[in-house]
């Protein structure tokens, strides 16, 4: 699709604001001075002073002679800049990609946009309605590129939208100085006669760069549509991001839902041509009271399945509160990872750990539940055994190390051992009877003991020392006793076996 | 005349166990899940596999006992590869202790849940997952109607479900079959030092369409039918006496 640039050129960009200021400048002639090398120079000047002839650079004082009753105020650092970024930003509700272009330009990326409104010069006279409204006085085009554009928006006499293609007619009347070159070049185009661009729009490329630089080439081209230009965005667009405005404002979750639906559809056909999935998507609605009501889900493994990830939205719909109703609908995938079309076994009867229907299902337990819920356990190398495994990362990490086996260990393992009565004979001997929870456990066989040292570099400690035990009804215990049997020692449960 | 009878009652009951969700796996028929002759308890002689199994539990130690049980039938259904879901709402499962029951451990993916409504709701997203070996949940509580979502849910996919109920109080469930399993003492006559092997008494309170029992079996890498291990025993002390 062929992209279509607009300009806005606010003609008067800071007079405009200090006259919306002050009311009481609207009819008379000022200027904004500046020191400037020891004398004041006048930095921007009125329509009405611009009138009588002054014009910017002019020494104060020499406008002063034209006119004396001329006023003169201050000028405010940087308010150029300032005032562009918020009228840019407030562009937004024309297209996603607005920028700047100092001292006084915006230049919006107008692709796919003007149709909403009707067609380009609809759109124009919506931009130009909406600011003259608010006392700004602008000149704006639309065009192939931003060099045209910016070329009508400033110098243009007739027609501010140039249709599909005919940049180069529309060029062709126009001063040099409408292609953005530097004042020098300029003034030696204008030296040799080259005063309109139809004058050297011929010339072979490479004397016209010998002559006057690679800059001239590069605007021609630009202009031209022939060499593309970037454009530094206000607010960065995600890459990954889908709009959905709507007529009516939407109130019902079986609203939201439709709307999510298409936007993921296309989303997904998207990174689906891409060869990409999401890790991380975003939906955004904008309600018509200027809140922003969002959810967000995350995926463990990329994934581009429009149902799917329909299924995880679902589950948090209900959280979004539409209030008087939501105008505008935008999904955002923040995190993409490439995700190539795995083949699938089809005479596969299990699934793996990598597969898409198990992490489609961790994906939505997840969102229900939360992901800390969800554990998967990896050995360690430790004997200590609430240390002898560890949560893994992600459902894909492999062990490092084997399972131990060589032990007996128990089923359940009780996360803080809990302190019992022992009865014992000798020291290092199984004891003969232990009381749990009130009752009183008579033991018949035991194992052990298996002495565990507290790992020192990880914790200060006494070892463990445990037994097997099983008591008359056949049920087994691990017990342990903490520390030497001749000192102060205690004696504790710490799981039942199988 | 009785004769016929009787083969008219076997040929209806044949035909009403696919209606009642008993659809016979392929190349599962005849799998035993390391129980042995138990499999002839069941309907059509193979451990059921997608379906239900209950295992009533009374304190922490039957709940051990239960979950080695099922560790050993797991191992041999996950011999066929497979991932697994465990949902406990105590994180008191200890996994390296899986390994000594032929499951590997990082096979399993375990969920921790509070709430009961949360258990039921992953356990049903998680049975209707296709593929997956198992899933087992300890939950005390089940209703009527969330036994019956479980087995419609398990009857679709093909998964095994176990669930895991210290102190039930409704017994009313639509699950196939119902367990109790509690730990025996280790065998006395060898007079061996030391605990040995674990051993359960494996009571089978209710199969649907099949015949209930009791067995006392040992866990040694496999299971092993305690009684006919004396017999051999006692076989091979004769001869050699």
């Amino acid at each position: 699709m062929c992209r279509r640039f607009g300009v806005i050129w606010f003609t008067y960009l800071v007079t405009d604001w200090f006259t919306l200021r002050k009311p009481e400048l609207t009819n008379t002639a000022f200027v904004l001075k500046a020191n400037s090398h020891g004398r004041m120079v006048v930095t921007a000047a009125n329509a009405l002073a611009e009138a009588q002839g002054i014009f910017l650079g002019m020494a104060l004082a020499d406008a002063r002679a034209i006119n004396p009753e001329l006023k003169a105020i201050d000028e405010k650092h940087d308010l150029n800049g300032l005032l562009l970024k918020r009228i840019a930003e407030w562009c937004i509700r024309f297209t996603p990609v607005a920028a700047i272009d100092l001292p006084d330009k915006i230049i919006l990326d107008v692709t796919g946009c003007t149709h909403l409104w009707g067609g380009d010069e609809q759109y124009l006279n919506d931009i130009v309605k909406r600011l003259k409204a608010r006392g700004y006085n602008v000149r704006v085009a639309i065009a192939d590129t931003i060099g045209a554009a910016w070329a009508i928006a400033g110098f243009g006499i007739s027609g501010l939208v140039i249709h599909s293609g005919q940049q180069s007619e529309a060029l062709l009347s126009l001063p040099a100085s409408a292609l953005r070159l530097d004042a020098d070049t300029v003034e030696r185009l204008n030296k040799l006669g080259l005063r309109q661009i139809k004058d050297f729009i011929g010339m072979p490329r490479r004397a016209l760069q010998r002559r006057f630089g690679n800059l001239i080439v590069t605007r021609l081209n630009q202009a031209l549509g022939i060499e593309e230009e970037f454009i530094d965005p206000v607010q960065p667009v995600a890459p990954y991001q889908e709009r959905l405005p709507c007529l009516e404002p939407i109130v019902t979750a079986t609203g939201i839902e439709i709307a999510l639906k298409q936007l993921l559809e296309v989303l997904c056909n998207r990174l689906q041509k891409e060869q990409k999935g999401l890790r991380v998507a975003n939906f955004k609605c904008y309600r018509v009271d200027g809140k922003i009501e969002a959810i967000e889900i995350a995926t463990n493994a990329p994934s581009r399945n429009a149902k799917h990830l329909f299924k995880l939205f679902e589950i948090k719909i209900s959280t979004i509160e539409p209030d008087l109703g939501i105008e505008l609908f935008i999904l955002e995938a923040d995190k993409v990872e490439g995700h190539t079309a795995a083949q699938q076994n089809l005479w596969q009867a299990r699934v793996g750990l990598d597969n898409g229907d198990l992490s489609e299902l961790i994906d939505r337990i997840a969102g229900k539940v939360g992901s800390d819920a969800i554990q998967r356990f990896l050995p360690d190398e430790h004997y200590w055994p609430e240390r002898s495994f560890r949560p893994a990362l992600s459902l894909q990490e492999q062990r490092t190390t084997e399972w131990k086996l060589d032990r007996p260990r128990p089923m359940q393992l009780l996360s803080t051992p809990e302190k019992i009565e022992v009865t014992a004979p000798v020291p290092d001997y199984p004891p003969m009877l232990f009381r749990y929870k009130g009752k009183l456990h008579k033991i018949k066989k035991a194992d052990g003991p298996e002495r565990i040292e507290q790992e020192w570099w990880i914790e200060e400690g006494q070892h463990r020392d445990y037994y097997t035990v099983e008591d008359e009804d056949g049920c087994r215990y691990w017990l342990f006793r903490l520390g030497h049997y001749d000192e102060d020692y205690k004696w504790f449960i710490h799981g039942f076996f199988g | 005349m009785q004769n016929s009878k009787a083969d008219i009652i076997a040929q209806l009951q044949k035909d009403i166990l696919p209606l009642q969700g008993f659809k016979p796996v392929k190349g599962n028929v005849g799998f035993d899940a390391g129980l042995g002759f138990i499999k002839h308890a069941f309907p059509n002689a193979s451990f059921p596999l997608g379906a239900i199994h209950e295992f009533f539990c009374g304190g922490t130690e039957d709940v051990a006992a239960s979950i080695g049980f099922i560790a050993g039938v797991l191992s041999e259904i996950m011999k066929t590869g497979g991932v697994s879901i465990w949902i406990s709402s105590n994180q008191t499962i200890f996994p390296p202790a899986l390994k000594s029951f032929g499951i590997e451990p990082d096979k399993i993916i375990f969920i921790f849940l509070k709430s009961e409504k949360e258990i039921m709701w992953t356990m049903e997203e998680a049975l209707k997952c296709e593929g997956l070996a198992a899933v087992i949940a300890e939950t005390p509580e089940l209703s009527f109607t969330a036994s019956r979502r479980l087995q419609l849910a398990v009857e679709q996919s093909r998964v095994t479900g176990f669930i895991i109920r210290r102190n039930p109080k409704n017994l009313a469930t639509a699950c196939v079959t119902r367990w109790k399993i509690s730990s025996l003492p280790c065998d006395d006559e060898t007079d061996l030092p030391g605990v040995g092997f674990p051993r359960w008494n494996v009571e089978l309170l209710k199969v649907r369409n099949g015949t209930p029992g009791t067995w006392q079996l040992e866990w040694s890498g496999r299971f092993k039918h305690i009684s006919t291990v004396v017999s051999v025993l006692k076989q091979k002390q004769r001869k050699a006496g």
